[in-house]
């Protein structure tokens, strides 16, 4: 760390429409764009335009008994009243608020830890990734079958340990249910929230510190007005990374429950209304739906960041 | 330098214990159990060489079992017809769960893919995919003949023969004979009272030596299993069979109390995780010796039966228990096989369907995987008699109840969906009157 990187004056933005050159390489700016933004309209506008449009439609997967019909608002009149639909939503941000806020303090601690000087730093580095490395199916089953309430690990130590008497099950019962997958999801994704941090944390200059020692500042003063300010924007990139990622997550409770009623996610009723009732239309509407809950998180987190950057 | 070297082997550590994890995560899948000797072998292929002049070469893809042994015994069979015509078949299995290989068929059709040529289909889909299956009468129309015509009749849709039965299926009760005995019983329960007495009284004397032990597993799960476990209960306590006469049943005084009977088990003669047990958890647990009672379906006896199993000579099979003002009953399973009208080889499919139902190959099935022969003439067979002792007429003429598939067609699974995840609630904890009028109003939708 030799260097130290000067942030760059923001430059002032031009209102003008620039001169005649300037437009004409702005003209071949766009055509040179075109391929990429075809893309983009390919693999992304195209897909979510087909949903919306299908989301105004009774369309059936076995299709052999109706025709499909354009419906109007009907799938979303019946959407507002369906319960289930909303439990799933609200059981998704109530899983996103515990693990994102969780994985966010563990990973700041062990990005703080691993971005210290010590022995043995770049094997820990590699080592904590490891949970972060293993495919989450994987790992999901692996957990239920350590959580199992008959064979499982989990139960087995905490009974040794005197702190449960009987073995529990943790999840298939609804008490402990969402704790258990949390709990997996945490200690799955807490790595990914450390490595975003560290990157962060790696780009502050060492002077900073320095001069601070210098001015007689303590260690937790230069970590409330060194390390965290200038930790912002990473940690609001790794807060949007996880909050999106959560807000949609399938594969640990699908690997945990099943079809369990009680413990569908957004993302798992839509699969379920699609692939399983066979409902495209309705289950259109309930991803448009999914699609603008998110789009209202980021929409949020980038205020937020606005705001803070003024 | 040095610091790069340490980061490397950092790494190289973590890859190796990543793999070594999975790959103990991916073996544990299954507790190690002695292979079955494969004292039969798969039947030969007959008119082999004909087929063979006609089709040989080319390649079908066929879906099939994978609960139990089922795979292996498809791998078997298969590999004999591809050696005696030709026909190379791809075998893939599909998922454990009935109602997610439901799913994966549904996709398959919607998109009119050409990828599947034979699959297995269950007892309750014929109505839903019939317009996507070839109609098999001209061809197999004689054959079908000497199957069960009750299952004929279910796989006929529209005078199409669309399915071929392949192997049937019904719920029974498994139980230890000498932990019966050990504890002085000398029958099997009758009803369900009983069983969960029984089951209290030997999972306390046996948990005193083994902790893992309980007294009655079945198939809990959120998912299709259930649905056929729920029915046996419902309907054998005389609450009825879910829906009749084209309108849900089963929000009734009679179900309830079953239901909440249940319910209260959980946890106390059961395992509390019962309540995601599929079929291969249920038979791991009794096959283990872990259990005095199970509900599952005739394949379980069969692996149960093979040498080195740890119940070997210490279970037997009987009819389900009822309720106090009911008659036992089972519920239909079984598994069909149909051609997909998207194939590009229906013949060398056809092929392929006939000769595993035919009558070698379903005694071959039962002999040695335990499945219930629809032949009629196999299920009468001595050999197989012996060996299946769930064909007893005793057990095998107990009455039989279907999942209301014909009120509901395409919608089956969805209205199986509602019922499922209702009992799984019920199951884990909500008293059934929570839960049953909102299932009945549910299901009334679909239906209508």
């Amino acid at each position: 760390m030799s260097t130290v990187a000067t942030p760059a004056p923001a430059p002032r933005r031009r209102r003008r429409r620039g001169t005649k050159l300037q437009r004409r390489q702005t003209r071949i700016g766009w055509i040179l764009l075109l391929p990429s933004l075809a893309v983009v309209a390919f693999v992304a506008i195209y897909p979510l335009g087909k949903t919306v449009y299908q989301s105004f439609t009774n369309q059936e997967f076995l299709a052999g008994l109706e025709p499909t019909k354009w419906v109007g608002l009907e799938n979303y009149r019946e959407l507002w009243h369906d319960t289930i639909f909303r439990d799933s939503v609200w059981l998704t941000i109530k899983f996103t608020l515990i693990t994102v806020s969780f994985e966010f303090a563990l990973g700041l601690i062990i990005a703080l830890v691993v971005n210290s000087s010590f022995k043995g730093r770049g094997v820990m580095r590699a080592v904590m990734l490891v949970p972060w490395a293993i495919p989450t199916v994987v790992a999901a089953q692996m957990w239920k079958w350590m959580l199992d309430d008959v064979f499982g690990v989990v139960n087995d130590l905490l009974i040794k340990l005197h702190i449960i008497s009987h073995p529990h099950a943790w999840i298939s019962d609804p008490a402990t249910s969402l704790a258990s997958v949390c709990a997996v999801d945490i200690w799955k994704t807490t790595p990914f929230v450390a490595l975003l941090l560290l990157a962060g944390l790696q780009v502050i200059p060492q002077d900073l510190y320095e001069a601070a020692d210098v001015d007689g500042a303590s260690q937790l003063q230069q970590f409330w007005r060194i390390t965290l300010p200038l930790l912002r924007p990473a940690i609001l990139v790794t807060l949007i990374f996880r909050t999106l990622d959560a807000l949609r997550v399938f594969d640990v409770f699908n690997v945990f429950f099943g079809n369990r009623q009680d413990t569908q996610t957004m993302a798992i009723y839509a699969q379920s209304t699609i692939v399983g009732d066979g409902h495209v239309g309705y289950g259109a509407a309930v991803s448009v739906a999914i699609f603008l809950i998110i789009s209202l998180f980021v929409v949020i987190y980038v205020v937020f960041m606005r705001v803070t950057e003024e | 330098m040095k610091h790069r070297l340490l980061l490397l082997a950092g790494l190289v550590g973590a890859i190796a214990l990543i793999a070594s994890l999975s790959v103990a995560a991916a073996s544990s899948n299954k507790p190690s159990r002695a292979h079955k000797a494969a004292a039969i072998s798969a039947p030969k292929v007959p008119n082999a060489k004909t087929i063979k002049k006609k089709y040989g070469g080319q390649k079908i893809t066929f879906v099939g079992d994978s609960v139990g042994d089922g795979h292996k015994r498809d791998l078997a069979l298969a590999k004999r017809f591809t050696k005696d015509t030709g026909i190379k078949v791809n075998v893939v299995p599909h998922p454990a769960a009935s109602d997610q290989s439901y799913s994966q068929l549904v996709r398959a059709f919607s998109q009119k893919s050409s990828s599947i040529d034979v699959a297995m289909i269950d007892v309750v889909w014929p109505g839903a995919f019939a317009p996507y299956l070839v109609n098999l009468k001209p061809k197999l129309g004689k054959q079908s003949k000497l199957h069960i015509q009750s299952i004929v009749q279910n796989d006929t849709i529209g005078g199409k023969l669309v399915a071929m039965p392949w192997f049937g299926d019904y719920g029974i009760l498994y139980y230890r004979t000498d932990l019966l005995k050990k504890y002085g019983y000398k029958t099997p329960p009758k009803t369900w009272n009983q069983l969960f007495t029984m089951a209290r009284k030997i999972q306390t004397g046996e948990q005193k030596t083994n902790k893992n032990f309980y007294g009655f597993v079945f198939q809990g799960n959120a998912y299709e299993g259930l649905t056929c476990n729920a029915l046996e209960w419902i309907a054998s306590a005389g609450g009825g069979t879910l829906i009749s006469g084209g309108k849900a049943t089963i929000n009734n005084a009679k179900a309830r109390t079953i239901l909440d009977a249940m319910r209260v088990q959980i946890g106390k003669t059961t395992p509390r995780g019962v309540t995601s047990y599929q079929e291969d958890q249920t038979e791991h647990a009794f096959d283990d010796g872990n259990a005095a009672f199970a509900r599952n379906w005739p394949y379980q006896y069969g692996i149960g039966a093979t040498a080195g199993s740890k119940v070997k000579g210490k279970f037997s099979v009987t009819v389900l228990p009822h309720g106090a003002t009911g008659k036992s009953v089972g519920t239909v399973g079984g598994w069909q096989l149909a051609v997909s009208k998207f194939s590009k080889r229906k013949d060398a499919s056809i092929e392929f369907v006939r000769y595993m139902t035919s009558p070698a190959v379903e005694k071959f099935d039962a002999l040695t995987n335990s499945n219930v022969p629809t032949i009629v003439s196999v299920a009468k067979d001595k050999a197989v008699r012996a060996k299946n002792p769930y064909l007893k007429p005793a057990i095998a003429s107990v009455p039989r109840v279907t999942r209301p598939a014909k009120f509901l067609k395409t919608h089956y699974n969805e209205a199986s969906k509602v019922i499922y995840q209702g009992i799984n609630q019920i199951l884990n904890g909500t008293p059934a009157k929570n839960v049953l009028p909102g299932m009945q109003s549910k299901l009334n939708q679909i239906i209508k």
